[in-house]
């Protein structure tokens, strides 16, 4: 998918709901105050301003309409101020920006979602897509990995995918005493995926490291490196492509990405300090 | 077909995986059998056909902690191939388990008398049981999602 038009003004969006997601996590909707900005597609990503504070890019958690849902985690400045918005109070929004997910080219496909920490929310979205569409894809796992039972971010969204037709797996690194649950990593839960290698697309977003590793089983396990698709972070900034913070490589991370294909990342991601 | 065909068996080449099977009995476990217990003699190993199994380790005052689960495919202990022959962790069924069982010493044997086959099934352990876990272990000492006070970006690329 392409990017839109960015738009360089941030427009005022108020928050419409809020709830906390994790201790430190919370997801916030916004709806715009007078003029909205272009329809969002899954796993693009919008800056967003809190006033006063400064602006961070945060990829869409849920999209309804004009209607907007970011999941902030507080750990600087201006996403803790996200983070304390409650229902009434204002932030800037400048988007849509980057390349997202594009699911509608993967029809007839097995899709395989891998989520670590916090990545499951740039790809609520495209789940919630595929599940408005089942006869329009092969079979949907949604594989996830957490730190604790306590940090599962979408908790609530899982019970619903499974009924609706997800085949669903989540592991923890570290369980509490009411885990019933996988332990261990992520890419274990591979195995136990129902798939064709052949013709599967994989979509991945977590820490890089996670990544990597995901990345590179899927490989190994046969998947077509141009159908991993992975969504990679660095410092976006102005989202326009001229400040160049977010360069890896020849890419230009707001505008080449953030999704990109794994054959193109890998190479990338292999240069150590890139 | 699905991606299950990278368990402990289908790493194995066909021939030394039939001689392997020629030692295996079915075995099943209801929910919440404990099978083995560290420390104790690594007599039998297993391979899991389906179900879920939990590796644990006894901590003072907090029971059995669990470090890791293993599910279809996949080889339960690798303790019963070096000396001293003991388990490492503890293991408890978390679901309805069905499994081949092997006698360790019969393999052991198996392997001291034919190269072949030992040098397919020590390789296979070392890579699809040991090296995986070790891989596995290393990538959640990084703590990953944890709190990310000591890394550079955080989530948004926004410094911490």
């Amino acid at each position: 998918m392409m990017a839109a038009r960015p738009y360089l003004v941030p427009l005022p969006y108020r928050v419409v709901g809020r709830t906390e997601e994790t201790p430190d996590t919370a997801e916030i909707v916004l709806e715009p105050v007078a003029s909205a900005l272009p329809s969002f597609g899954p796993g693009q990503f919008a800056m967003v301003y809190a006033f006063g504070v400064g602006d961070i890019p945060l990829s869409l958690s849920g999209i309804d309409g004009h209607r907007l849902t970011h999941t902030v985690r507080a750990v600087g400045a201006v996403s803790r101020a996200l983070y304390n918005l409650r229902p009434g109070g204002t932030a800037g929004v400048r988007g849509p920006l980057g390349i997202g997910w594009d699911l509608l080219a993967e029809a007839g496909r097995d899709l395989l979602v891998v989520a670590g920490g916090l990545g499951l929310a740039p790809l609520r979205p495209l789940v919630r897509d595929a599940l408005a569409a089942p006869q329009r894809f092969g079979r949907l796992n949604i594989l996830i990995g957490a730190r604790t039972p306590g940090d599962l971010v979408c908790a609530r969204d899982i019970d619903d995918w499974r009924k609706a037709g997800a085949r669903i797996q989540v592991t923890v690194d570290r369980p509490d005493d009411t885990w019933q649950g996988d332990v261990g990593v992520v890419t274990a839960l591979l195995d136990r995926a129902d798939f064709d290698p052949g013709n599967a697309t994989a979509f991945v977003c977590g820490p890089e490291v996670m990544i990597r590793a995901t990345a590179r089983e899927l490989a190994h396990r046969g998947l077509d490196t141009d159908r991993i698709r992975i969504s990679l972070e660095r410092t976006m900034h102005c989202g326009t492509g001229h400040c160049g913070h977010c360069q890896l490589g020849p890419l230009l991370l707001c505008l080449d990405g953030p999704v990109v294909t794994w054959t193109r990342g890998e190479p990338l991601l292999a240069v150590r300090e890139l | 077909m699905t991606a299950g065909g990278h368990g402990f068996l289908s790493a194995l080449p066909p021939g030394p995986r039939d001689q392997l099977l020629g030692f295996a009995h079915d075995v099943s476990f209801p929910v919440g059998r404990r099978i083995f217990d560290e420390g104790g003699a690594a007599d039998r190993f297993w391979i899991i056909r389906s179900g879920r199994i939990a590796l644990d380790v006894q901590e003072p005052g907090r029971g059995e902690t669990v470090v890791e689960t293993l599910g279809e495919g996949e080889l339960l202990g690798w303790s019963w191939l070096f000396d001293p022959y003991r388990w490492h962790l503890g293991a408890r069924t978390r679901s309805a388990v069905e499994a081949y069982e092997f006698d360790a010493q019969q393999v052991r044997e198996e392997i001291d008398e034919d190269p072949v086959f030992g040098l397919a099934i020590t390789r296979c352990v070392a890579a699809v049981a040991i090296g995986r876990r070790l891989r596995a272990a290393r990538t959640r000492l990084l703590d990953l999602y944890g709190p990310p006070g000591g890394r550079a970006v955080a989530a948004g690329g926004e410094a911490p």
